[in-house]
């Protein structure tokens, strides 16, 4: 799409742009070469700041504090996805005392900040008598959040559908259950699965919040480290920040995977001009919102 | 009540601190945005791949860790002091500008290929045909998924509170710790969710308002 923008280079475009090449490169290598530099000049690089990890408990208390992130994370995948349809659900309601109060909850939990939805839970209920383990701050705050969210992905993954859907069903013969467990819900999340496991990646950079409330995850795991022998810090930073990193992009990968394989898929084409308007860049779902209005003039 | 005005001083830095994070990181954002969204657009391959690798790689980063590597991270290279809120600043922006850049790519892309085919087609360069064709239509889409952006970089300024920047999120720390600060930490985070609540609710009107007197009829 971009190579629209420009021709094909002529000769002094392709020189002009062999400089800009060349500027973008030495930025760059200035910048890491920079920070290199100083990584370097402060010792950074010396053995004994790397020397605790090769202590194979080290490794160990690594692998517990990503097994605590891992299980944060799936537990509020799990819990985020079945309260997005519990809440689209209700706010597809035909009844207005069901509609009005979880379109408000919806609103309200994508309005209140993640951390303070953790705190409230870490800090906050323990004044009411109600203690909870930082593991389930982490893991409602996430669920309240990124469920929320997703429940507006279903609900604009169902209202781009074409009405011949859902007429066709009571057509058959289908109750209004079934017209949305058999005809809505299947294709809209077939549609919106890219943002939806694009959503998941969401939920997996937030478990980070919980070094915060004081969860001993990675990022918590990373701070203890430095606390030891050389004071590790930049180095623990790499070595837990290259974990979460390389998760995360194997998480997006499987977002990207599974948009490409939606995008070729003859069942979803149909559905595509409409999704993709809600999806935006198919990424981020903060943009959705935005989009829905537009999705709207369009028809 | 009590919460809020036996506290009003806490509360105001509280707040004015919040707004800095925001207000100054947004600008870094917005700066480093542009300048990476062109570049992802670029006729330069090197320049889109750095763009690329550039908005790749912190996306996939909890904005938790890019703070944890400004704010522990940089005094450990012997530079000049910055202060906390300072290097928050620097995170939250360079972690938002990739969003930012996003948000342009995006906005460029929703430009039908017909306006840059006849601006090219008029003989414009490159230049030309991004600042008088694209760009001025471009804007105009970019503004509400823009405004979700700057939602998300308030929301996240509540991370700081992790790492000693006195802001609302912080807020229940200094009450509680403090013995003759009136309130619990239930008030205390209640009042600050009402505070983004609002502040969140300000800002989709803002939205919407927008959207609707810049809406493009095509």
């Amino acid at each position: 799409m971009t190579s629209v923008l420009y021709d094909v280079p002529g000769p002094r475009a392709i020189a002009r742009n062999r400089v800009l090449a060349v500027v973008t490169i030495l930025v760059v290598l200035a910048a890491v070469g920079f920070v290199v530099y100083r990584m370097t000049i402060t010792g950074q690089f010396s053995a004994e700041k790397w020397y605790v990890f090769t202590f194979s408990n080290v490794w160990t208390g690594i692998f517990k504090a990503l097994g605590a992130t891992l299980s944060a994370f799936a537990l509020a995948a799990v819990l985020s996805i079945t309260l997005g349809f519990v809440l689209a659900i209700g706010r597809l309601s035909d009844h207005a005392w069901v509609r009005i109060p979880v379109t408000a909850i919806t609103e309200l939990f994508r309005a209140v900040p993640v951390l303070v939805l953790m705190m409230l839970l870490y800090y906050g209920l323990p004044v009411v008598g109600v203690k909870m383990d930082a593991y389930w701050a982490v893991v409602l705050a996430l669920m309240a959040y990124n469920g929320s969210v997703l429940a507006e992905v279903l609900r604009a993954g169902i209202e781009s559908l074409p009405r011949g859907q859902r007429e066709a069903g009571f057509a058959i013969g289908l109750r209004k259950s079934g017209v949305m467990r058999l005809i809505l819900f299947p294709q809209a999340v077939r549609a919106m699965l890219p943002v939806i496991v694009a959503q998941l990646v969401v939920t997996m950079k937030d478990t980070a919040l919980g070094f915060i409330i004081t969860y001993p995850e990675l990022l918590y795991y990373a701070k203890l480290l430095s606390s030891q022998q050389g004071r590790p810090i930049l180095q623990s930073a790499f070595v837990i920040g290259g974990i979460y990193i390389i998760m995360c992009l194997i998480l997006s990968g499987v977002a990207k995977w599974v948009e490409v394989k939606t995008r070729h898929s003859p069942k979803v084409k149909a559905l595509q001009v409409d999704a993709e308007a809600v999806m935006h860049e198919g990424t981020d779902t903060e943009l959705l919102v935005a989009q829905r209005p537009e999705r709207k003039r369009r028809r | 009540m009590d919460v809020i005005f036996g506290n009003l001083d806490l509360w105001a830095e509280a707040l004015s601190n919040t707004l800095l994070v925001f207000f100054a990181g947004g600008v870094i954002a917005l700066v480093l945005g542009i300048i990476v969204g062109a570049m992802r657009v670029s006729p330069v391959p090197i320049a889109r791949g750095v763009g690329t690798v550039y908005v790749n790689l912190v996306r996939n980063t909890p904005l938790t860790l890019v703070f944890f590597f400004f704010v522990f991270g940089y005094p450990q290279l012997g530079l000049p002091d910055l202060s906390n809120t300072m290097l928050g600043i620097l995170a939250i922006g360079i972690y938002t500008a990739t969003y930012v850049a996003e948000v342009l790519r995006a906005g460029i892309n929703t430009v039908p290929v017909g306006q840059a085919e006849a601006a090219r087609a008029i003989g414009l360069p490159f230049g030309q045909v991004m600042t008088l064709v694209i760009l001025p239509q471009a804007f105009r889409s970019v503004v509400p998924p823009m405004m979700s952006v700057f939602i998300a970089l308030l929301k996240n300024t509540t991370v700081a509170a992790g790492f000693a920047v006195s802001e609302l999120a912080a807020l229940r720390a200094t009450v509680n710790d403090a013995a003759d600060r009136p309130g619990n930490p239930m008030e205390v985070l209640l009042w600050v969710a009402l505070v983004f609540v609002v502040l969140v609710l300000l800002m989709s009107w803002a939205q919407n308002r927008l959207e609707n007197r810049w809406r493009i009829a095509r």
